[in-house]
């Protein structure tokens, strides 16, 4: 009775309805969201804010802290920014053409998402260390060494950042109207042409939440970078490695802290990305 | 204005023969109707001529150019699918001018020139002042317009529509019909359009071409194939007709115990397939009539009555058209004169319906 007095809280009232059930769903996910993510995190800031704002900034701005954050931010963006190409591309030849193996690749594809990440950090670091295979190679051919130097970060995030591009890119590709590809054909427009103006921006929005999971995945990634990275402070130190660290010497509130930055960065990440998804869903319509 | 030269064009699909040794010429400037059931090869037919298809076997020439080889790009035809085929992330104006801003910089008209092609598509579509909007707030019917313009926009040789009412609701249909015909007589392009709808195709076209298991079983204006079908499966397919399996014998037409009618001179004696249409029936009173039915069920639409008619038992029911002020209730025995006997004789060949 208190929406009658209050009409402020009109949409509190449940509203007849042929398909009832938002009361119940809403409750369902606010409880679990609260008792999965907004306490854990919660908690987290409040063990942070122990220190207070000043003392946050202190801890964020040491200057080991700082590099490994950059470390952990640029190569990870850097990763998300490879893996929207390649994904874009594997999802390409996955949708569009039939060939021997594809059920194979198309498997292999999930890989990375069931692989243990210490199992894939070990085998990458075998390969592409400065004796195996691969690394030898590009030693040979370049002088560069991948494994534990930031490099070797980098093949490691895009490792486990592979399936999110591909798999967000694949449905979407696989709806698109093939008559919008012949319409444009006929309009004169070459292959080339009709990839660029017509299929990719049809795509933006799909590869957009896919840059946005590769890019947050990678930037808590911890169990295959350890392996690769060699852990040089400075150099190629992640932050969640930093927070382990403090974790083994008791220092939960310096832990807490680089954790508490490492959450805004995400969430502002995220957040910009989201915005620049709704405004090209809108851009490009539902239709 | 090109006229279109279709020679022997066959086309494989995995081993279905999707189009059997089609010959077709498209007149310059005419608006012809490939019709037929589905499965027929008539968009197949159509997607060939628009060289979204590579061809078996066969030719097609635009105005004695030969285009068999030539690329879809480079063909200058006007292609409007039945789904639109917009593109939704442009707005109503980018989708009309792609067409002009994909071409080479050296053949690419100007900015100002483009926006003023623009807006006079969207005139002569009679959708003006919606270059702004997206696809996806626009209507069926004004999608459907807004994809015939784009496809007008680079000036094609001829203009392929391929089910272009199909998705549409019915009064839509009728006045889109109205519209592309009136768009055809005041552009003059060659024009050709798919349609299952024997209705659409007879009102709007200049000429048909029936399509049937990848061959065309007739060419003509709409009174050519609904007064003279070529043969049994064209009779069956236009003119909404009732088919009565019947036996020529003795210079009469029989369906089981019943005497239709006497049979036309030459007719061939043996089975036969006869096409009735409600207007060929004329209902009297059933005093000395030679031929009665009775009446099973009426329907009204709105000038007329139309009577479900049965002959015999063990025969199909016919129908009759007859004025509103015709009495009859169901029940009643009603004489029959059957004015037109469309007669074909049955055998496999050209009976396959």
């Amino acid at each position: 009775m208190t929406a009658l007095t209050l009409p402020s809280r009109e949409w509190l009232r449940p509203k007849p309805s042929a398909l009832p059930g938002f009361g119940l769903t809403l409750g369902f996910a606010l409880s679990y969201l609260a008792l999965i993510v907004l306490i854990p995190l919660a908690v987290l800031v409040w063990r942070a804010s122990g220190l207070g704002l000043s003392g946050l900034w202190a801890v964020a701005t040491t200057p080991r802290v700082r590099a490994a954050l950059e470390t952990s931010f640029y190569l990870s963006f850097a990763a998300a920014l490879v893996n929207a190409v390649f994904g874009l591309v594997i999802a390409w030849i996955l949708t569009r053409y039939r060939f021997p193996g594809r059920p194979l690749v198309d498997a292999m594809v999930d890989l990375p998402f069931a692989l243990p990440t210490a199992v894939a950090g070990i085998a990458l670091a075998a390969i592409y260390a400065s004796n195996g295979w691969v690394g030898s190679i590009v030693e040979a051919l370049t002088g560069l060494k991948i494994a534990f130097t930031p490099r070797g970060i980098f093949v490691a995030l895009v490792f486990i950042g592979l399936p999110f591009v591909v798999r967000t890119v694949q449905p979407v590709l696989m709806d698109l109207d093939r008559e919008v590809e012949e319409a444009s054909a006929t309009l004169g427009a070459g292959r080339l042409q009709t990839v660029l103006r017509v299929i990719l921006p049809a795509l933006v929005p799909a590869i957009l939440t896919g840059f946005a999971l590769a890019f947050a995945r990678a930037v808590g990634e911890y169990g295959s970078v350890i392996f690769i990275a060699g852990n040089m402070p400075f150099i190629s130190e992640i932050a969640p490695l930093l927070i382990i660290v403090q974790l083994e010497e008791f220092n939960y509130a310096g832990a807490t802290a680089i954790a508490t930055v490492m959450l805004s960065i995400s969430f502002l990440s995220l957040l910009v990305i989201n915005l620049i998804q709704s405004w090209s869903r809108r851009r490009f319509g539902d239709v | 204005m090109t006229g279109i030269a279709v020679r022997g064009v066959a086309k494989d699909f995995a081993g279905t023969r999707a189009l059997d040794g089609i010959d077709l010429d498209i007149r310059p400037g005419e608006l012809l109707a490939l019709l037929g059931p589905s499965g027929s090869g008539k968009t197949t037919l159509l997607r060939s001529i628009a060289g979204l298809e590579p061809l078996t076997a066969g030719t097609i020439h635009f105005g004695g150019e030969d285009a068999t080889g030539l690329r879809v790009q480079d063909r200058k035809v006007g292609f409007v699918f039945q789904h639109y085929a917009l593109f939704r992330h442009m707005t109503v104006a980018e989708n009309i001018a792609y067409g002009l801003t994909v071409r080479p910089r050296a053949e690419r008209p100007a900015r100002q020139e483009i926006l003023r092609r623009v807006d006079e598509l969207l005139d002569l579509v009679q959708l003006p002042g919606i270059g702004k909007r997206f696809p996806g707030q626009l209507s069926g019917g004004q999608r459907q317009r807004v994809a015939l313009a784009r496809a007008l926009a680079v000036e094609p040789r001829v203009l392929l529509l391929d089910e272009p009412f199909g998705a549409l609701d019915a009064q839509v249909r009728k006045d889109l019909r109205r519209w592309l015909r009136d768009i055809h007589q005041r552009t003059g392009h060659t024009t050709v359009f798919v349609t299952h709808d024997q209705e659409e195709a007879v009102e709007l076209a200049d000429r048909v071409a029936i399509l049937n298991r990848g061959r065309v079983e007739q060419v003509g204006s709409p009174d050519d194939v609904l007064d003279h079908p070529a043969n049994a499966f064209v009779a069956g397919f236009v003119g909404q007709a009732v088919r009565l399996d019947v036996t020529v014998e003795d210079g009469q037409v029989r369906a089981g115990p019943q005497t239709l009618a006497t049979a036309p001179p030459g007719a061939r004696p043996g089975p036969a397939a006869l096409f009735l249409r409600n207007r060929d029936l004329a209902v009297g009173s059933a005093e000395g009539a030679a031929l009665t039915g009775t009446i099973t069920g009426i329907a009204r639409s709105a000038a007329s009555r139309r009577l479900e008619i049965r002959l015999a038992e063990g025969l199909p029911p016919i129908e009759a058209e007859v004025g509103l002020d015709f009495a009859a209730a169901r029940g009643d025995v009603v004489g029959l004169t059957l004015a037109t006997l469309r007669l074909f004789p049955r055998d496999p060949e050209v009976g396959g319906t």
